[in-house]
């Protein structure tokens, strides 16, 4: 009886979901998925970037004469969540390609879905380099700029300090260790004398402050390498400060410099430290990523983050690939982001590698200052990825054969 | 010597803000019974009310002030939760009650979205307490000292009030036999009320008091419930000196892993609390649980029946539909239908071993994610064929349910609980660790099915096949002796054993079945996403299992499945909102309200109720 209860249940409800789904294409849709409620703080900016592209590329006629459209879907942060939103978003919503995640993991089982479906899958934001390289495959693309690279630009700068003794923080899961591995490897390549003297692994969000401060102050290095981000680097900063760690230390910090973690930290954001971020209050009248900004902030009343950046970009690489393509079928809008050029972004053009489907998004890299009451990034410069790039050797080596 | 001393130190003061909210979880399971997994909501909450008000009082006396406040208006908070919510079930079955609260957990989610924003807070500053002193020349922060001299404060005015005064007599009364309390005058309802709303306050009180340390962000809730859980069940659940010995413990113990082995920052508490129940069953201070004190309340049960013919017809039709459902329905559908199934027979699975068995486990996804991991680990690294890698999982899955159900077995109740979690998350660790296997939360991916399986459709009958039938071989076990000897273990172990039942051994057969047939569930799941990663394994995850077996009705022969089919379907339809969150918290909440016996069990109770009411009118 209760056996057959259930089943009614599962037949009403598969028929239930039955919409129609035969209405006038009116619209190309792209799907979008994320995070939405788990890291809101970083998700509701990239939605926002989105939607701003979007009010620009429509009124400006949209794509192949029709209006660009965002289905944005929420997956809780969980891989599995996501590909079955990728799937209905392929065979019921008939969107053209898909996007989003920032979770590295999520992005990842996206990737191993977009290959096994044939569905175009452009990863915004998602960190992990694996995307790109060791499980790199043919329908994915990735605009944020890469760990690697960014790892690489403090690496040389730290080697130009006379520091030999580092010690790293960073948290414990893949990013964190990947972050790790790549300053570490491009260090010793500069300067083969530097040693690591301590490696902290706090639990992501869970950080014991006072006890990390405690275990690198007794490793006495001479730098220290920070990745933690969010509340951990709030609360490794307060720490820090408090108990003298970083006097006279020269730090170098991954992503410290984003508006999403520096901003947090109000008056009490590290100073001198050495970063990349975002830095778009300096950017100078007449830029591109000064018009970026003020439409921002005329659009939503709030000022940019990385994340505002990279949705802006990202739909203005989906509008771009769809022209070029002048069709919307999977092969033709993965023949147009081989070697994809965007023009006007708000870093100038963008441009998608043939070789690994990564977009050449650089960083900002400056130092840490603390300015009327608020952290911000000075003497900053943009820099391009390129040289920072693993070899086209190395990557072919490291990417399964397309 | 000195720097032995400042970690020590640290680890103290680590442990105020812990003790505080572990010592009101404590105390609310110690009189209700509540397993109550909001309770790091109430921390959160606390935290970003201290901001509001610390930013509105200036000074020494505001700071104080504001986190006295703070904990007051927490305490306000929790006791609207306990009379809306908890007071309507507290006669539902055991443990029903924790799916109320994560119902609660839900709610105050979106609702500390929507009023404070998603940008992080960070924590004011005491007045007067920024900077160091130094001791024996280390640097320990002065709000630090502060904490750790708060600490023994709060340990002894609870100590008072529960030892010395008449409210703590009845509350200890009640902790020991609180039906003796009802029938002795006392009004228990508004007892359950103060004691939540203390627990309440105590949590809320540590959200504000950390504040100095850290501030107030969404994501603190889920963050210490984890540890809250660990220090409440090694100290022993219920009692308070317990709480206070097992959060200074576990913070001291951190703040030394931390320097000597930073690698361990995810597991060290988990392998803690897994040696501490290994060692004492009850914790360090806990007592025994008398048999049957969490046990049946209300009517005795009446024993699980097969379905008769009709039943079993209506079955067989409705099996066949879904059978044809490839026929007329569109590709999305049937990805939803596997889905289902894969959740149902997971969810069918704990409930097997809950229901039948009486064993509340707390790790069930240990099976689930181990199945899936271990045919994807096949496949990575071995190339192995996927028939053979998905035969594996529930091999692998079994296997380790043996092991698990070796140690956990001997425990009962929430000690039992405890434990499973405490496993689940040291094989969770495992797999988000050792990267070069298991290459950590890059998951493994490209774990597709074979060629001829690959298909939408075939797919769907693959997964049906295997789904439905290890639905029905744990339906057939559970009408099989050997289900009635679980059974009577579970309604009378000392009846059960002197009949010649051994009852820990059929517990431990029928957690190691459990345990395989989730990791079937975890096989047809691995294939049909194509990747596992390790949030497969985590406490999440057994906790979906684990609410919807309660909503579906825990003692009803098909509560894990409909609840699993319920569960999907809202779901499914709810995250297209913007504020599902809020709306699947109040959906729980109302099912757990209108059907204290679960979605089934309460249908039945109409039915029968109905047909009743008929047989009279004849």
């Amino acid at each position: 009886m209760n056996l057959m209860r259930r089943t009614v249940l599962a037949t009403a409800a598969a028929l239930a979901l039955t919409p129609a789904t035969a209405f006038a294409q009116e619209t190309i849709k792209v799907g979008e998925i994320n995070h939405y409620k788990r890291l809101a703080a970083f998700a509701e900016p990239y939605r926002k970037g989105i939607e701003l592209a979007l009010s620009e590329i429509n009124a400006d006629g949209g794509v192949l004469g029709k209006d660009l459209e965002f289905i944005f879907r929420d997956d809780q942060g969980d891989p599995a969540e996501a590909v079955k939103i990728a799937e209905e978003l392929m065979t019921r919503d008939g969107a053209v390609m898909f996007t989003g995640s920032i979770l590295s993991n999520v992005g990842l089982a996206l990737s191993s879905f977009a290959n096994e479906k044939k569905y175009l899958y452009l990863a915004s934001e998602p960190l992990a380099d694996t995307l790109v390289w060791k499980s790199g495959n043919p329908y994915t693309f990735r605009l944020r700029v890469s760990t690697w690279v960014q790892a690489a630009m403090l690496a040389e700068e730290a080697a130009k300090t006379d520091a030999i003794k580092y010690a790293t923080i960073a948290p414990n899961y893949a990013y964190g260790t990947d972050a790790v591995e790549a300053f570490k490897t491009n260090l010793k390549m500069l300067k083969p004398e530097v040693e690591f003297v301590a490696e902290q692994w706090p639990a992501l969000f869970k950080i014991d402050a006072g006890a990390e401060v405690q275990a690198i102050e007794r490793a006495k290095p001479d730098a220290i390498y920070n990745v933690t981000f969010g509340t951990d680097l709030a609360k490794f900063v307060r720490q820090g400060t408090d108990r003298g760690l970083f006097d006279g230390r020269p730090v170098y910090g991954l992503l410290t410099g984003e508006p999403e973690y520096l901003e947090p930290l109000e008056d009490e954001a590290p100073e001198g430290w050495f970063v990349t971020g975002f830095p778009w209050y300096g950017f100078e009248d007449g830029t591109p990523g000064k018009t970026f900004v003020d439409a921002y902030e005329a659009f939503t009343g709030e000022t940019p983050k990385i994340g505002s950046l990279v949705g802006y970009m990202t739909a203005q690489s989906i509008a771009a690939a769809i022209t070029k393509a002048g069709a919307t079928d999977t092969e033709a809008l993965r023949m147009a982001f081989e070697g994809l050029e965007v023009e006007n972004t708000p870093i100038g053009t963008l441009h998608y590698r043939e070789i690994d489907n990564q977009s050449t998004l650089g960083a900002w890299t400056g130092t840490t200052a603390v300015e009327d009451g608020k952290g911000v990034m000075v003497d900053w410069t943009y820099n391009d990825p390129a040289p920072y790039m693993p070899s086209d050797e190395e990557i072919l080596e490291m990417r399964p054969a397309d | 010597m000195a720097f032995f001393f400042a970690q020590f130190l640290t680890g103290l003061a680590n442990a105020a803000a812990l003790f505080l909210v572990a010592s009101g979880l404590s105390l609310i399971f110690g009189v209700t019974r509540i397993v109550n997994f909001a309770h790091g909501s109430f921390y959160m909450l606390g935290a970003f009310i201290g901001v509001v008000l610390m930013d509105l009082l200036p000074g020494h006396v505001g700071f104080w002030g504001a986190i006295l406040l703070t904990g007051l208006a927490v305490g306000l908070i929790g006791a609207l939760v306990e009379m809306v919510v908890l007071r309507p079930i507290y006669r539902a079955p055991e443990l029903f009650q924790l799916v109320a609260t994560f119902g609660v957990i839900l709610v105050i989610q979106d609702l500390a979205l929507m009023i404070w924003g998603a940008e992080d807070r960070l924590g004011p500053r005491a007045p007067g307490l920024r900077g160091v002193w130094r001791i024996f020349g280390e640097p320990v922060p002065k709000y630090d000292i502060v904490l750790i001299a708060i600490t023994p404060v709060i340990l002894f005015a609870l100590w008072y009030l529960i030892a010395r005064t008449r409210l703590g007599v009845l509350v200890r009364a009640a902790t020991q036999d609180r039906e003796m309390v009802g029938a002795l005058g006392v009004n228990q309802a508004w007892l359950f009320t103060g004691v939540f709303a203390l627990g309440s306050a105590l949590a809320g009180l540590g959200g504000a008091l950390q504040l100095p340390k850290g501030g107030a962000d969404l994501l603190m809730d889920f963050n210490i419930i984890g540890a809250v859980f660990v220090v409440v069940v090694i100290g022993g659940m219920g009692s308070l000196p317990g709480a206070f010995i097992a959060s200074v413990l576990i913070s001291v113990l951190n703040v030394f892993g931390v320097t000597y082995l930073p690698q361990s920052t995810l597991v060290l508490m988990y392998v803690v609390m897994a040696v501490v129940l290994i060692v004492r069953p009850y914790g360090l201070l806990g007592r025994e649980e008398v048999a049957g004190e969490h046990g049946q309340v209300g009517a005795p049960e009446t024993p699980i029946r097969p379905y008769g013919p009709k039943g079993m017809a209506l079955v067989a039709v409705l099996l066949a539909l879904l059978a044809l459902l490839p026929v007329f329905a569109e590709p999305f559908v049937l990805t939803l239908v596997v889905d289902m199934v894969v959740f149902a027979l997971f969810a069918a699975s704990l409930h097997f071993i809950l229901g039948s068995g009486g064993l509340v486990s707390f790790g069930h996804a240990a099976f689930f994610g181990g199945g899936a991991y271990a045919a994807a680990l096949l496949v990575y690294h071995t190339g192995t064929p996927m028939e053979l890698a998905f035969l594996f999982a529930p091999l692998a899955a079994g296997l380790l349910a043996l092991g698990i159900g070796w140690f956990c077995i001997r425990l009962t109740g929430v000690y039992f609980a405890m434990l499973t979690l405490a496993f689940s998350q040291l094989v969770w660790s495992l797999a988000f660790q050792w990267r070069s296997v298991t290459r950590g939360d890059d998951g493994l991916v490209n774990i597709w099915p074979a060629e001829w399986l690959s298909g939408d459709i075939t797919y769907y009958y693959f997964a049906l096949a295997f789904g439905i039938g290890g639905i029905l071989v744990l339906r057939h076990v559970i009408h099989a002796p050997f289900g009635y000897a679980l059974r009577a273990g579970r309604d009378s172990p000392r009846q059960a054993e002197a009949t010649g039942i051994d009852v820990k051994r059929v517990q431990f057969a029928a957690f190691a079945l459990a345990g395989a047939m989730a990791g079937l569930a975890g096989g047809i799941f691995v294939f049909s996403k194509g990747s596992v990663f390790p949030t497969e394994l985590e406490i999440a995850k057994s906790f979906d299992a684990l609410i919807v077996v309660f909503l579906g009705g825990v003692k009803t022969l098909a509560g894990g499945v409909v609840g699993a089919g319920f569960m999907t379907v809202v779901e499914d339809w709810l995250v297209r909102l913007e504020y599902w969150r809020l709306l699947l918290g109040l959906v729980i909440i109302a099912v757990v309200i209108l059907m204290p016996e679960g979605i089934v069990g309460t249908l039945r109770t109409l039915w029968r109720r109905i047909r009743h009411s008929d047989e009279e009118a004849v």
